[in-house]
């Protein structure tokens, strides 16, 4: 009886614990869809949105409510069951992946030995949602989409997968607060100087797994009209936008996790560390992931979009090379012990 | 067995790049294009039939409404066909006016081009910059004619009026402060040539900006390079003109291969391509916007020191004055007539073509002595440069159809008519 009683409250405790996460995740991407268009906005010489509350603040939620209020319209040759489960595949793993990501030194839902897998295995399920919706839609467009973010996805994962490979040597762990812990000293004991050419990879391979800008090819606005979620409307489209958004936070706080020492303070081994000794870990990391994001929408107010093809060269001959032969030369520096990092 | 068949797809015409109403029956292997067939039509207003029931000066608004993004040149090459046949001339100051804002449409066009053009490959912010700057020129074409785009401001035998002495000013609004409202009124102090003087010395400084944004950029490189090529003979047997033939290494200009109003006065270059793709056709119209930039900067400087009318004085064709008709018997019957039954061209034919921001336009006139045109055709040069889609789209992928069709310029305007 008793240990019943105790399992519930465990369990009510992590069902808490997972609120505390979704809910502020999905505040922050109804928050970055605002920023984007307001940071896009200044860097086009415009306003954005400022009509809905002050500055335009109550955008987001407006947006929301326009969106479930809505038909969802499902096209009478689609696989109605696949065409409803696809947006749902889309976003279960962007928001499964964060149960392992460490927001402070302890912070974690669950600390696990195998958190670099578990995030590998979560973000490729996400296409599997993409790829659906493409399929059952049964559109020409939409199956277009599908086609090239499969392609795209798969090309990518791997120059990823290799990136995190650096990462895991170097530290000689899976779990990432361990991978963090093991950043400590400096600055220049994170990641970033002694992985550059991973961080850079890892990035820009974060940007194309989350069909970003300019890897944008899956929606392709110009060409494919909108690619995958072409037939989707109302909550169902926004369901699609919520994944993807909830991904490039995801991504934008692995690379902040893995490269950029996470909630380490970035004066730690100076003698300001004392002076900002009182900001909680958990603001330098956040605006660790904020720096990523703010990077993403940079990207896509700049930068042409690639075509399919040349987003497949780039990944297969240019970054899975490149990471292979870090890769390496990472493996020497960590048998030979090469301080500061690999000692 | 199944028979494998290809994929067809409708491209357009509602498609965020079909640049308004293009649809293009795509007959695709994977993504590779096999065979591109564009459907026309679906703007088709009958202009050539409707200006056959109008009097002469009442069809200038239509040509507006041809290519809509470079309204003063399709006027121009019409109200020069009208004259040919009249066998008039309009007075200097008009020549130089027209060139001059000639000139604006083009840069009005180009604008619009490297808008869409970069808006289609992906990079959206090339939209809103070249927009804003877009913004001024409407408002020379505001304050010159009343309208920001359908001027009908050139007129057989010169122009509708002088140019104003005044801008036109912003008010303060609840969007716009009075500070922000005193910064936009800034270059609007003087006369619209102040107001243009300022702009093209602008301007230089902002076609940089756009090519620091694409010129270099490797991904734009690798979107435009070699996509679409057309060698020179090939590009006239297609019929090509303006930027796309010039793209492909022909040095042919109108503007200097057969000079109409004063463009033998002005001092320009006409850049040309090498290779003939899309990026070469990107840099010559960056160069244009350029070297357009250059002559309304010789036309600012020969209208401000030479005044003169801007429109004949032979009543007959043109409006009399609006006091002369208050006063003088002959001009309010000069005035009625012309506004309700027009003038009457000698018979005859005459093409009459200008250096159209996108090619060669032309307006073939054939009269047989009535108050309306017997028969008007239009060269509409954006013609030739669709039919060649499938020529330059054959063996590329989806994504360089975007970008075939950004560098082709193509407002569905002038094609369908």
């Amino acid at each position: 009886m008793l240990d019943t009683l105790y399992e519930l409250f465990e369990l009510g405790k992590i069902l808490f614990f997972i609120l505390l996460i979704t809910v502020p995740l999905l505040v922050s991407v109804a928050y970055l869809t605002y920023a984007e268009r307001k940071v896009i906005g200044y860097i086009q010489v415009r306003m954005g949105p400022n009509r809905v509350g002050p500055k335009g603040l109550l955008q987001p939620i407006a947006d929301a409510v326009k969106l479930m209020f809505k038909e969802i319209i499902i096209p009478t040759s689609s696989d109605r069951f696949l065409f409803i489960i696809a947006p749902v595949l889309a976003i279960a793993p962007a928001l499964a992946a964060w149960a392992v990501v460490p927001f402070s030194d302890g912070v974690v839902l669950a600390d696990i030995n195998v958190g670099l897998i578990y995030i590998l295995a979560m973000t490729s399920i996400g296409v599997y949602g993409i790829i659906l919706a493409g399929w059952a839609s049964n559109s020409k467009y939409a199956f277009l989409g599908a086609m090239r973010s499969a392609a795209q996805v798969v090309a990518y994962e791997i120059a990823m997968g290799f990136t995190l490979v650096g990462v895991l040597m170097s530290a000689g762990s899976l779990n990432l607060s361990e991978i963090v812990l093991a950043q400590q000293g400096s600055l220049l004991h994170w990641y970033w100087l002694p992985l550059f050419p991973l961080f850079i990879v890892y990035f820009i391979s974060a940007v194309a797994e989350t069909n970003r800008a300019p890897f944008d090819v899956a929606e392709g606005e110009s060409e494919i009209v909108a690619g995958f979620h072409v037939e989707y409307s109302g909550m169902l489209f926004a369901v699609f936008f919520l994944a993807e958004y909830a991904n490039m936070i995801l991504v934008s706080a692995l690379a902040a996790l893995m490269f950029l020492g996470g909630w380490l303070s970035p004066f730690q081994g100076t003698f300001l560390e004392p002076l900002f000794a009182f900001i909680p870990g958990m603001v330098w990391f956040v605006l660790k992931t904020g720096f990523f994001l703010f990077l993403f929408l940079w990207f896509r107010a700049t930068f042409p979009r690639y075509r399919y093809d040349q987003i497949m060269r780039l990944g297969w001959k240019v970054f899975i090379p490149v990471t292979l032969v870090w890769i390496i030369l990472v493996g020497i520096a960590v048998m030979a012990d090469i301080p500061p990092w690999f000692a | 067995m199944p028979e494998i068949r290809n994929y067809t797809m409708n491209f357009g015409p509602q498609h965020p790049a079909a640049h308004g109403v293009l649809r293009l029956v795509l007959e695709l292997d994977g993504e590779v294009i096999e065979r591109a067939d564009p459907h026309i039509g679906l703007l088709h207003r009958a202009t050539e039939k409707l200006a056959e029931s109008k009097p002469f000066n009442q069809s200038v608004p239509y040509m507006d409404r041809l290519d809509y993004v470079s309204m003063m040149c399709n006027e121009h090459a019409y109200v020069m066909a009208v004259e040919k046949l009249l066998g008039i001339e309009a007075p200097i100051r008009a020549q130089y006016i027209r060139v001059m804002f000639d000139e604006i449409t083009r840069i009005l066009n180009h604008l619009m081009w490297i808008g869409a053009h970069g808006l289609d490959i992906g990079a959206m912010t090339m939209f809103l910059y070249a927009f804003r700057e877009r913004e001024d020129l409407m408002d020379c074409y505001e304050s010159v004619s009343g309208a920001r785009m359908h001027a009908a401001y050139y007129r057989p035998g010169g122009v509708y009026r002088d140019l104003p002495t005044v801008m036109p000013q912003y008010q303060p609004s609840r969007w716009r402060n009075q500070k922000e409202v005193d910064r936009i009124n800034g270059d609007r102090q003087g006369s619209l040539l102040d107001f243009i003087e300022r702009f093209t010395e602008r301007f230089p400084k902002c076609v940089d900006e756009y090519e620091t944004l694409l010129t270099d950029n490797r991904i734009w490189k690798q979107r435009t390079v070699g996509i679409g090529v057309v060698s020179p003979e090939q590009a006239m047997q297609l019929g090509f003109s303006g930027p796309m033939l010039r793209g492909s290494g022909i040095a042919w200009d109108l503007r200097k291969k057969q000079p109409y109003e004063v463009y033998d006065k002005v001092d320009f270059d006409i850049p040309i391509g090498v290779n003939g793709d899309c990026y070469d056709r990107y840099l010559v119209r960056m160069e244009e916007m350029r070297q357009s930039n250059r002559i309304i900067k010789q036309c600012i400087d020969w209208l401000r020191a030479n005044s003169g009318p801007v429109m004949l004085g032979e009543h007959k064709i043109t409006p009399p004055k609006r006091e002369a008709m208050k006063g003088d018997m002959e001009a309010l019957i000069h005035h009625f007539k012309l506004f309700s039954e027009g003038y009457c061209i000698p018979a005859g034919e005459v093409y009459s073509a200008v250096e159209h921001p996108k090619g060669e336009f032309g307006i073939y006139l054939v009269s047989d002595g009535a108050n309306k045109p017997y028969r008007l055709k239009i060269r509409a040069p954006g013609f030739p440069h669709l039919a060649a889609m499938d020529a330059m789209a054959r063996g590329h992928m989806l994504a360089d159809v975007v970008a075939i069709i950004g560098t082709m310029d193509i407002v569905f305007g002038e094609i369908d008519r």
